[in-house]
């Protein structure tokens, strides 16, 4: 009897093809994932002759320059921006509390309270739309800029609790009791250690905010009355063909969120590089 | 703050979302509920008579929107779990130091204006478009095929707007899994796929029922694809809603309607809350 029993073999061809299979599909997932994408950025260039901008027809960056002379575009971008920027503040704020709530205390009533938060985030746009119209008219109340941030606010609150509430779980409570420990008041601890750690946290959410706010069309389109948003015009305008600056804008839109992002993750990859090594300070 | 007084910090941070949340979604909700048994026209107002019988007259009215909202949603979740799944498995058990940025370009297409985005599908489904044309031409296709204002439009934009709300719970799931559970199941001679379909994908299950939740909602209330990609004869029961709310006022009509759909996504969100457990719903 030789001692080699089991000879090395080479994995068959179909496991090793099968191990290509799941990366390939992913690299194809992305491509298509990102096909929309590359027609809208594509499509900003386009030199369209005439109101539809659907074939290729030549190459300008003209599109560039002239949205900014068409005023029935930008007076709606204006819009959606001062409604998502302030309802992304009063979102923040009113979710960051209910966010600190939930995980660092204990009370009464947490269970119905979760409903209250999750529940809106279960529901379908369109009947939170619904919903809110059937108030206004009831109420008979004027809709317009304000009724949209109203509503802005009450769709992104849980959207805040959710995402900040997975950074403060996430967070090492010791360091704050070495605060109080070194004499710091309960303010004071918030204030200089709570605050800053969970500030990434914070921003990851703001940014969530302003990205739904700033594309939202189905609650928009029930609660805005005359006022027209960024997203409620192209709706519109994509009846009769809707011109070349629509795609600049949402590129120009698509790149800022890209820088953002990008900013913010490795903003975020510093600040937990610091926390580490003073959790590892305070552990030691 | 007095400790006596203590209890009432949790409180003090909740109130104020808390509020909002009542303001803007409970009230709301049941406004519509009031609305949805009031009878009369905009012009002489709505009086509340406890008209409960628009509730069969809905369903039976529009039943055909409503089974194809449904069906459209199931086709959707499925489709979302056969292209979401693999790519999440991917990310998680492949993605190795590249997993963060691999998940990045899975959800950065969706910060592209979700209108931008599905009228982008449409001149990429063109009849004569870049893909469909170029395939005629060639003579891939008859050119009498067309794909707008077809189920399939319609299906593939919501498979495509949806997607991520598949992938990010199914790779929260997968990511939590212990590789070295699978490693043991193959150590005891279970062959890769043995170890694939008795451990990770029974693992994998909570990602898979939170996904097709969080796919199957939003999706069954859409009416934007229904819209842009598709023909009268793909009106789902969103289109429906937002045609009796705001071109026609029929406010009570719609109210029903969209006290219908409520209904039955809190009776999802309950069964779900049931088989998965609401800890997994409520854990963030």
């Amino acid at each position: 009897m030789t001692a080699n029993t089991l000879p090395v073999r080479r994995p068959p061809l179909g496991a090793r093809l099968s191990r290509l299979a799941l990366p390939a599909f992913t690299t194809v997932a992305v491509l298509y994932l990102f096909l929309p994408i590359a027609v809208m950025i594509a499509f900003s260039f386009n030199d369209p002759r005439g109101r539809q901008n659907i074939t290729w027809q030549g190459f300008t960056i003209e599109n560039y320059f002239d949205v900014w002379s068409r005023p029935d575009i930008t007076g709606p971008m204006a819009t959606s921006l001062v409604v998502a920027v302030v309802a992304t503040i009063g979102a923040t704020v009113l979710g960051t509390l209910i966010g600190l709530a939930l995980t660092r205390y204990r009370f009464r009533g947490r269970g119905p309270f979760n409903l209250l938060i999750y529940i809106p985030m279960a529901t379908p746009e369109v009947i939170l739309g619904a919903s809110l119209l059937s108030l206004w008219v009831t109420a008979d109340v004027q809709r317009g800029l304000g009724t949209i941030t109203v509503a802005h606010i009450m769709f992104n609150i849980s959207f805040v609790v959710v995402t900040v509430r997975a950074r403060i779980a996430g967070f090492n409570r010791s360091l704050e009791e070495a605060a109080m420990d070194l004499g710091a008041d309960e303010l004071t601890t918030f204030r200089k250690v709570t605050l800053p750690l969970i500030f990434p946290g914070i921003l990851a959410a703001a940014l969530l905010a302003f990205a739904l706010s700033i594309d939202d069309y189905v609650v928009t389109s029930f609660v805005a009355g005359q006022e027209t948003t960024f997203p409620l015009w192209v709706f519109g305008a994509s009846r009769f063909g809707v011109p070349p600056e629509v795609n600049v804008l949402g590129t120009l839109i698509f790149g800022a969120a890209l820088v953002l992002i990008v900013a913010q993750i490795i903003w975020a990859r510093r600040r937990q590089g610091i926390e580490t090594s003073l959790a590892k300070e305070a552990a030691a | 703050m007095p400790r006596g007084l203590r209890w009432l910090t949790p409180y003090l941070f909740l109130v104020p979302g808390a509020l909002w949340l009542t303001a803007f979604f409970v009230v709301p909700m049941l406004v519509m509920a009031s609305v949805s048994l009031q009878e009369g026209t905009l012009g002489t107002g709505f009086r509340l008579t406890f008209n409960f019988s628009v509730y069969p007259e809905m369903v039976a009215e529009y039943l055909p929107q409503f089974g194809r909202s449904i069906i459209y949603a199931l086709v959707v979740t499925a489709a979302t779990i056969l292209i979401g799944y693999p790519i999440a498995y991917t990310i998680a058990f492949r993605g190795g130091r590249a997993k963060n940025i691999l998940l990045l370009l899975v959800i950065l297409p969706f910060f592209t204006a979700f209108i931008i985005r599905t009228l982008s599908w449409k001149l990429i489904l063109a009849d004569n478009g870049f893909v469909l044309g170029s395939l005629k031409d060639l003579g891939f296709l008859s050119p009498a095929f067309h794909v707008l204002a077809t189920p399939l439009a319609v299906v593939s934009g919501l498979t495509y707007n949806f997607l991520p709300f598949m992938i990010l719970p199914l790779y929260v799931a997968l990511e939590k899994i212990d590789p070295h559970l699978i490693e043991a199941a193959t150590d005891l001679y279970a062959s890769r796929r043995q170890a694939f379909l008795r451990v990770t994908l029974p693992l994998s299950m909570p990602g898979v029922f939170a996904g097709s939740l969080l796919v199957f909602i939003p999706t069954v209330g859409d009416f934007i694809n229904a819209e842009i990609l598709g023909s009268r004869d793909t009106t789902m029961i969103g289109n429906v809603i937002q045609r009796l709310f705001i071109q026609t006022n029929a406010y009570p009509e719609a109210a029903a309607l969209g006290f219908i759909v409520m209904a039955g996504v809190l009776a999802l969100v309950a069964v779900y809350a049931r088989v998965v457990g609401a800890g997994e719903l409520t854990a963030g």
